[in-house]
This record gives structure tokens, sequence and C-alpha cells, in this order.
């Protein structure tokens, strides 16, 4: 193998898994340290930067970086860097002050932002520091999107929504709440220069079956309106045999939402097995948690109406199986059962609809029904149209809406200084050694033993309750500490300078998990076979250093190191060092390089 | 300054025949200075146990005072281990060894230890062949007292902060072998490939096993004007064969070379298979080995390697026809079988 090129931004970023999981790119053990360290305040304002919105992350984050984590490899569970997170929020100080500055005088740049989810929130956060004015639409009367219409309360409180879509409105944003884009023709004429699309994917997957007609709207509810009269307090009580019909987590919001409006028997209808369910494994959990049954391989058939109204479905028994090319079987048994019902929410997916965007305006849409968006930059075709989130690529999460909201804001700043969209900033990254004295470093590079902390919740007669009472309690400053301990510090990078070793051994003799192995040259195959263990995560990537005395090299198999520093602590000439990396993907204003890095 | 290793392991780490992986073999962590050669040879010793399956309740490790003799703390710590006085761990173990015969006894010792103030004792368990490993740490200093050149210290071999050395070395490999010593290998700590299997050959062999490592002390002698420095071990290395130690169980399905690989059966069935990288040498030979050494050494070079072996000898138990039973299963009755049976024994001599 070629020696490993350090100096690439990507190659040290690949090693903090979690950071690199993240779609927005947030420091995860750096904001870590801090928590354990009880600096909230900047542990927050880190989160802030990358992601946007702490507190609600905190609590709602689809969390693609805990199954990334590496403590997942090393033992059972990750640590619970969601709840970490929420932990910056809930104890840290005011931070007002600690917002950027918005300049007074704009730079005579104006962009209309539609939806006010947080993809356009996010737009809004980098673009307004730059002196931009911004005009947000949303249908509803606040702020927040789904986030604050589809998500219970009891998931997400709402003054947490109120306090970190404030922060961003607070900047200057001109708002238009219950004002609803009908033209996008019409918005184009107001000589905005340019025009960001965040409308989410608003509309909810209808289920026609026998007898729909009749009970559409009344008995047969989409999930997803359903959860927003809710929200919005159109809805305040559920009958009492209630029919969630779909797997992911909009059926989880709804079943339990139902649950604390009243409804005895409320029951989750799933077409495939509990092991094939699409909702995150922790609202399965909660939802099982709150008694909540989920039956598996009921096949919707009909509706069953009686008088105009509904009083049960049918559903036929289906075995289900999965190709050899994946895709689903559903064997038919014959098998009919009928369970009573007086309301049934459909969460069977979402689609996008624009009906609002004129065909003749150079906006080009594909088959999808999604407007032709480039993934990198979010542009459409027409240029100073731009999309982001659940409206550019389909409905995904609100990390995903955040990142995409900071590569757009990056994009309109470009295009609107004349610059190349294409031409993407790179990230911001420095090393630091980590050393203090011969054997001392400066993070905590003893590894916890503990196991993953659970988070206290409410007691579920409590919970149930009200819709707004917030079950997940949140660890407190103990919990917090003994968890935020478990990270291993994967930004704290074993950085290694061959021409300083002398080939005694020592790291690879201290090395607990075996990750180091000196070992003439190879081909990466064959390498990763002749490791002390041999590396058979692919996914992870082999270290490998330029030639040392012997013409042997210094393998590292980054899969399993626990960053503990030992290696560099053996080691005699400090071959090794424990440096820690900053990783920052560029915001909105930062200047492009000539190099272009993908992430 | 980290003063314990994290828990954590691969969760692949293999596992030998008893299911214990590596870290059953591991013992606390070292305190000695970091890239010390004796940390390697430890690793080494921590390797060829867990290669061989070797129980460890079943291993005592014996050793006397210096750097080098510390570090039996950090391997085998599920061992039996006896840390004895300066230059006395060879009667400690002879000791050791007669009380009971059915454990395996890794002696390790430094070259201040053992040619020095122990050289009297060591020549003895030479002599006896006793059955044990005997593996001497050797950096050509006293380590542990702050680096004063010890008798291995090769003539004009200058240490960090000492003047070149006006005498002539004690060659411990060459001692043994002419006090007849069954096995005897030369080796460096930083060269694990031929250390573990050499380890793995002297726990095999029924005797006793001597092994001489240079082991370079970093912070004493690691310099460019010393013989026992990394460097110069990496530069003047040079190797009479390569060992492979093949235990019983495993089939034998690599052909070598005739000629240039030779096939040692070991008592206990177990085979070395030496693969010849100098082919006028014979492995059974004591002159055969002391000549090359002396050929080597007259280039400049370090000849290491398995040297010699003579795998048909009887140990000092079979010597002395002692009980095959450790004194501590024996009854009291057994042990002392009262004034008839001395009377008798030593009318046997009159
Ligand atoms: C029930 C449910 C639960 C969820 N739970 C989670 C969760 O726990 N964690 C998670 O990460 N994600 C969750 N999601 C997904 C997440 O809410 C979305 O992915 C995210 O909010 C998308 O953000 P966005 O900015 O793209 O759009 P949205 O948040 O959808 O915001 C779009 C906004 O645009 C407005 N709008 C639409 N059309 C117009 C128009 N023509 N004019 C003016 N305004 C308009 C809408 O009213 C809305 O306010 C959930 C989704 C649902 C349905
Ligand atoms: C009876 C006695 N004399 C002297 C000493 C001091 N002493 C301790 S270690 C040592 C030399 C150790 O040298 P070596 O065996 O080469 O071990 P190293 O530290 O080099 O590994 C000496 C002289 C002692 N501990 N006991
Ligand atoms: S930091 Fe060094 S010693 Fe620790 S696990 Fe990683 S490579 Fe091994
Ligand atoms: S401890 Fe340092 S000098 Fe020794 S082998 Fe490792 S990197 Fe090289
Ligand atoms: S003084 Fe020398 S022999 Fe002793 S621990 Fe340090 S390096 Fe090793
Ligand atoms: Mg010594």
């Amino acid at each position: 193998m070629k020696p490993t090129d350090t100096e690439n931004p990507e190659y040290f970023h690949r090693v903090v898994d979690c950071q690199h999981a993240c779609p927005a790119h947030t420091p995860v053990p750096e904001y870590i340290r801090l928590i354990a360290a009880g600096r909230y305040e900047d542990a927050y304002m880190i989160n802030w930067e990358s992601n946007v919105f702490p507190g609600i992350l905190g609590r709602t984050c689809d969390r693609p970086c805990e199954p990334a984590c590496r403590r997942g490899r090393i033992e059972d569970k990750p640590v619970a860097i969601c709840r970490l997170k929420r932990v910056a929020a809930d104890m840290k100080e005011n931070v007002q002050a600690r917002m950027p500055k918005i300049p007074k005088k704009k730079n005579g740049l104006k962009v209309a932002l539609i939806g006010a989810g947080p993809a356009s929130l996010t737009v809004a956060r980098d673009l307004m520091p730059l002196g931009y004015e911004i005009d947000l639409y949303d249908a509803t009367p606040k702020p927040g999107g789904y986030m604050r219409q589809q998500i219970p309360s009891f998931r997400l409180p709402e003054r947490v929504i109120d306090e970190e879509c404030g922060y961003i409105l607070d900047m200057g944003v001109t708002s238009y709440f219950n004002h609803r884009v009908e033209s996008m023709k019409a918005l184009l004429d107001q000589a905005y220069d340019a025009v960001f699309v965040g409308t989410g994917a608003p509309s909810g997957r209808r289920l026609p079956l026998p007898n729909y007609d009749a009970v559409e709207g009344t008995g047969v509810q989409l999930g997803v309106e359903w959860l927003a009269n809710v929200a919005f307090d159109h809805i305040d009580s559920a009958p009492e045999d209630v029919l969630v019909i779909g797997g992911g987590n909009t059926a989880m919001d709804c079943c339990r939402t139902a649950l604390r409006l009243g409804a005895k028997n409320v029951k989750v209808m799933l077409r495939t097995p509990i092991s094939a369910m699409l909702a995150s494994p922790w609202e399965i959990e909660d939802t099982q948690a709150e008694g909540i049954p989920i039956l598996e391989n009921y096949n919707p058939a009909e509706y069953v109406v009686e008088d105009g109204k509904l009083t049960a479905m049918k559903f036929e028994i289906i075995e289900y199986d999965v190709a050899e090319d994946g895709t689903e079987v559903f064997i038919p048994t014959g098998k009919i059962e009928t369970i009573d019902a007086s309301l049934v929410l459909l969460a069977i997916g979402q689609n996008n609809a624009f009906p609002w965007i004129e065909k003749d305006l150079g906006i080009e849409f594909n088959q999808r029904g999604l407007a032709e968006v480039n993934p990198d930059t979010f542009q459409s075709t027409l240029p100073q149209v731009f999309f982001g989130g659940d409206a550019a690529l389909g409905p995904k999460n609100i990390i995903t809406a955040v990142a995409q909201g900071h590569q757009a804001a990056i994009s309109i700043d470009q295009f609107l200084q004349n610059k190349s969209v294409e031409d993407r900033p790179a990230p911001h990254t420095n090393l630091m050694s980590q050393k203090m004295g011969i054997h001392d470093w400066s993070y905590s590079s003893a590894v916890s033993d503990e196991e993953r902390q659970k988070v206290p919740h409410a007691p579920l007669a409590e919970a149930l309750k009200s819709r707004k009472l917030e079950v997940e309690l949140g660890f407190d400053d103990k919990l917090a500490f003994e968890e935020a301990q478990r990270c291993l510090n994967c930004d704290v990078q074993t950085v290694f300078t061959a021409d300083k070793c002398i080939e005694c051994d020592a790291c690879v003799d201290i090395c607990p998990v075996d990750c180091l192995t000196m070992t003439p040259n190879d081909e990466e195959a064959v390498l990763r076979q002749k490791l002390t263990v041999p590396a058979e995560n692919l996914d992870e990537p082999l270290f490998v250093s330029e030639a040392l005395q012997t013409e042997r090299v210094m393998v590292k198999d980054e899969d399993v190191c626990l960053h503990c520093g030992l290696c560099a602590e053996r080691c005699p000439t400090s071959a090794w060092d424990m440096q820690k990396y900053n990783y920052k993907t560029a915001k909105a204003g930062s200047s492009p390089r000539e190099s272009v890095v993908n992430a | 300054m980290s003063y314990t290793v994290p828990s954590f392991r691969h969760p692949n780490l293999p596992r030998n025949e008893l299911g214990y992986t590596s870290k059953d073999y591991e013992g606390a962590v070292s305190t000695l200075c970091a890239g010390c050669g004796h940390d390697s040879i430890s690793a080494a010793i921590i390797d060829a146990c867990f290669q061989m399956s070797i129980q460890p309740h079943r291993v005592a490790k014996l050793s006397g005072i210096g750097c080098s003799s510390k570090t039996p703390t950090y391997f085998l710590g599920n061992s039996h281990g006896f840390n004895s006085v300066h230059g006395r761990m060879p009667s400690v173990a002879t000791g050791a060894n007669m009380a009971n015969r059915n454990l395996l006894y890794i002696g390790v010792s430094g070259d201040g230890d053992t040619a020095s103030i122990g050289m009297g004792q060591f020549v003895h368990a030479v002599r006896r062949n006793i059955n044990m490993v005997y593996i001497c740490e050797n950096n050509g200093v006293y380590g542990l007292t702050k680096g004063q050149d010890s008798a291995t210290t090769d003539l004009g071999s200058k240490s960090k902060k000492g003047d070149p050395s006006p005498y002539e070395p004690i060659d411990l490999c060459a001692l043994s072998l002419q006090l007849g010593a069954t096995f005897v290998a030369n080796s460096f700590s930083g060269d694990k490939d031929q250390l573990v299997p050499i380890i793995q050959a002297a726990i095999a062999h029924k005797g006793f096993a001597f092994i001489n490592v240079i082991s370079p002390c970093v912070t004493f002698n690691n310099v460019s004007s010393s013989t026992k420095a990394y460097d110069y071990m990496r530069q003047h290395m040079a190797s009479t064969n390569t060992v492979d130690y093949v235990p019983t169980a495993d089939e034998i399905t690599t052909d070598y070379q005739e000629g240039t690989t030779e096939r040692v059966t070991m008592h206990d069935g177990s085979y070395l298979n030496l693969h010849k990288l100098e082919a006028q040498h014979d492995i059974h030979s004591r002159r055969s080995a002391l000549k090359l050494m002396k050929d080597y050494g007259a280039e400049d070079k370090v000849l290491t390697g398995v040297l010699f072996i003579d795998e048909t000898t009887q140990e000092l138990h079979e010597i002395m026809k002692t009980t095959k039973t450790p004194l501590r299963n024996l009854t009291e009755k057994e042990l002392c079988p009262g004034a008839d049976a001395l009377e008798k024994l030593n009318n046997q001599f009159r």
C-alpha cells in the first residue's frame, strides 16, 4: 500500500466515526469533553454552529452518529451522544450574547425562504450574519415546520422549539406566518435575488381500499395531518379503538399521541414482522413500553363502514419473506381478520408536492415529482432557486435538513457573490499535540468501563395523562459525566512520524486492542490479513506509514483503536503522538480554496 | 501516566485450545522505561505461552534483581512467581523444580544478575541440566542501577555516559555451551518473528534451555557507540536458522527442501523445523556452534538463532531418579520415612 496521506483532511475526519456520520459533521467528541468539564455553554455553541438545533436534536435526532460510534464496536452500546447533546442544551445558561452579530448595514441582497422548517431556518442562520436580507414564509402560524407540527410535545416540548427558532428569527428575519406561497412565479416577480424552497414533504400517502371514499377525512385520516391538527389544538381527543397503519416513526408518534388523547385500544398494524420495521429502535422500545401492541403480518384489505361510519378494518394475514435480491415478498395465507376501529391513522409514507411551482419557470422536475437538484450544491435548474431539506431529495430527518441548509446557504452566497457555486470551500482543520508531560495528556485518556447510562423517564401513569408532558427526563449532571467519560476521544488522533521510529515494538506490545503491526508492506487485501488481528472491518481504513529502517511499515487498523494514548506513552522517541484534530465544515462566507475535497 | 491498561481487547482476538485469549497471559502494566527491549521479551513470552496453550497456573516465573528481573510482573499475571535476590534465581529455581517437577519454570535474569553476581549460581544450574527455560535479557549494562557497564559489555563498546569498555566480555552462549547446556539460543528483542518460536522451542525442550536475548536499554545504552543498541543489532545480526515450532497436534503440511530444513523431534512429540540459513552448521554439535560464533564474531556479526540442541539428555530429576510426585502431594510418612529408612540408605554407601 501507499503511505497514508494524512494531509488529506478527510483521513482523520474519517477516524472520528460519529462526526463523520453526522450529516452536519458536528464535532462530537469535542462537545462531549466540554460537557464532562461542565462547560455547557461552550458545548452548546459548538453544537449550535454545526447543527443549529441542539435542544431539539438532543431529543429527536435520528442519530446516525450512534450506530457509527466506535464504542459500539468494542462493546455492546455506543455512547449516548444524542442525550448528551440535550444535556448541553438543558444545563446551559444564557447563550444569547454568544450568538453571531448581525450587521446593521445590509449587503443589498434579498433572499426568500419558503417554509419555516429546519432547512430554511439553517439558511437564515448562515446568511443573516453575512448581511443578507431575508423574508421567511410559512403556511402555519409558527416557525419550526414539522418539528413543531409533527413531533409530539411529549418528545419535544414547545418551549425548546420556541427558544431555538427564536435565536434565528431574532437575527432580524422578516417572517410571514400564516402565509402560504401559492405561486413561485409571483414570488420570483418580487425581485428576490435568490429563493430557497424548504417546504418539506407535506402530503401523507393515502390507502384507497374498498369504502375509502366513505370515510376519508373522518374515520380514516392521514397520520401527518392528524398530528398537525393535534399540535395546533384542532383535535384534542381520540375515540376508543384506534388502528395505526404503518411501521415508521410517524406510526409510533400517532399511536402514542392517540393513547394520550383518550384512546383505550390502540394497535399498530404492520404488514411486516417487527424486525422489518422502519421506525428507530428506541421509538419502538418506547412505544412498547407504553403497552401499545404492535401486530405483525397484517395486510390491510378493506374499511368496514356502517351507517357512513367506520366500525372496523379487515386485514389479510400474510407470510413475510425477503427474496434473495432483497425485495420483500408478501404471501397471502387466505386468512382474514376483522378488527374494531373507529379511527384509522395512515402512516405509510409521505410525498412531495409542488402544485404551487409553475411548470414553465425553468425549474425542471423528475419522475418522482421532485425538482432536479444538484445533490452537492442544492441548486435547481433555475439558477437563483435552491432547494433543501425534505423538499430537495425526499423525506429524511432534521439533521439532514440542517446539513442541506448549510450547503444551500454556501451556494446562495457563492451565487450572489458571483462565484462559482460548484467551487466548495474546504473544511477548516488543524492538529494539535495533546502532550502535557512525558506521560500526561490534556484529554482524559483512560478508557471508562461504564456501560451506557439509561435516561430516566417520567412515571408511565403520569406520562400518559398529557400529550405535553415530556417522557424522557434527560441526564442529570452526574449521569452526564459518567456517559461523557465513555467517549473514546476519537478526534485525538494517533499521529505517526516514521523517521523517529526505532522499531522497538513498545507501541505494538502495549496496544490493548492489537491495532498496530510492523510488517513488510503489501497490497491492502494481503496486509489486512497479515495484521496481529486481521482487519476484517473493511469500512475502517488502515493507516500505513512510510518505510521504516528495516523496510517494514507501521500499519494501524483504525477499527477499534481506543485512543488511549498508550502507544504514544510507551514510545521512547515520540514517533507516535496524540494530536487533537479539529475539523470544521465550511460555512457560507468562508472563502473557497482551490482544491475541492469531497466530504 | 497510565498505570492501567484499558480492559477492552480486540473483539476478534483469537482463542487458543484452552479457550484463552492473549489477555489471559498478560501481567500488570510495565513500569520499565518506554521502549525498553525487556518489554518486548515479555510480549514474546506471552505470545509463546498463548500459542502453546499453556495453562497459566502451571507456570512458575523466577527472577533475581534488575529491570529484567522485574519483568515477570508484566507477563503471565495468573502464574506463580518468585522475585528472589540478586543473582540467586538459579538456586530458587533449582529448589522449586526439585519440589515440584510438574510445573513449567521460566527464569528471567539480566546480564548483571547472571554474569556478575549470579555467575556462580548460573553455571551450576546449567551444569545440572535443570528442566527450565532461562532467559537472560542482555543489555550490556546494569539498567536498574543507572547504566554501569556489565560483564557482557563488549570490548570497546561505550554506553551513553561511559568510557569504552576495557575488558573482554563474557559470552553467555559460549559459556553455556562449554558447561554442557542442552539447549542454547541467541536472539534479539527487536525480532519477535525469531524470538517467539525460540521461546516455544525452549519451553518444549526437556532440560536446561538457555536463551540469551540482546535487549537494548533505551535509557543508558541505546547509542551509536554501543554494541547492544537497536541500530547496531539491526546492522550486525546474522542468523543460523529460523525455527518453526510445530505442536504434536498439527499435521505437517509443508514440504521443506531436503538439506535446508532439519526436523528435531522433542521429547513430548512436538517438532522443531529448523530452516538453515547457515549451511555449515550442525545443530547437534557444540563445536560447530562455538566455531561459527567465533567466525561471525570476527566479522563483527552477532550470530543468532538456535545454536545448539541436544534433545536426548536426561534432566536433573531423571539423573537423580527422584520421585515423580510433587513433594506437596506426598504424605508426611513418605517424605520422612524414619530412622530405619535412613539407616538403610546410609548402609548402601558404607
Ligand atoms: C410524525 C413525524 C415525526 C418525525 N420525527 C422526527 C424525529 O424524531 N427526528 C427527526 O430528525 N425527524 C423527524 N421527522 C422528520 C422531520 O420532521 C423532517 O425531516 C424535517 O422537519 C424536514 O425539515 P424541512 O425543513 O425540510 O421541512 P419541514 O420541517 O417539513 O417544514 C416545511 C414547512 O414548510 C411549510 N410549507 C409547505 N409548503 C408551503 C408553502 N407553499 N408556502 C409556505 N409554507 C409552506 C410547512 O407548513 C412547514 O412548516 C418526523 C416526521 C414526521 C412526519
Ligand atoms: C546483593 C545486591 N547487590 C547489588 C544490588 C544492586 N543492583 C540492583 S540491580 C543490579 C544490576 C542489574 O543488572 P542486570 O541484571 O543487567 O539488569 P538490568 O537492570 O540491566 O535489566 C545491581 C547491581 C542489589 N540489588 N543486590
Ligand atoms: S491509542 Fe494507540 S495504544 Fe491505544 S488503542 Fe489506539 S493504537 Fe492502541
Ligand atoms: S514505540 Fe515508537 S519507536 Fe518503538 S516501535 Fe513504536 S513507534 Fe517505533
Ligand atoms: S533503565 Fe534500561 S533496562 Fe531499565 S527499564 Fe529503562 S531502558 Fe529498560
Ligand atoms: Mg542488564
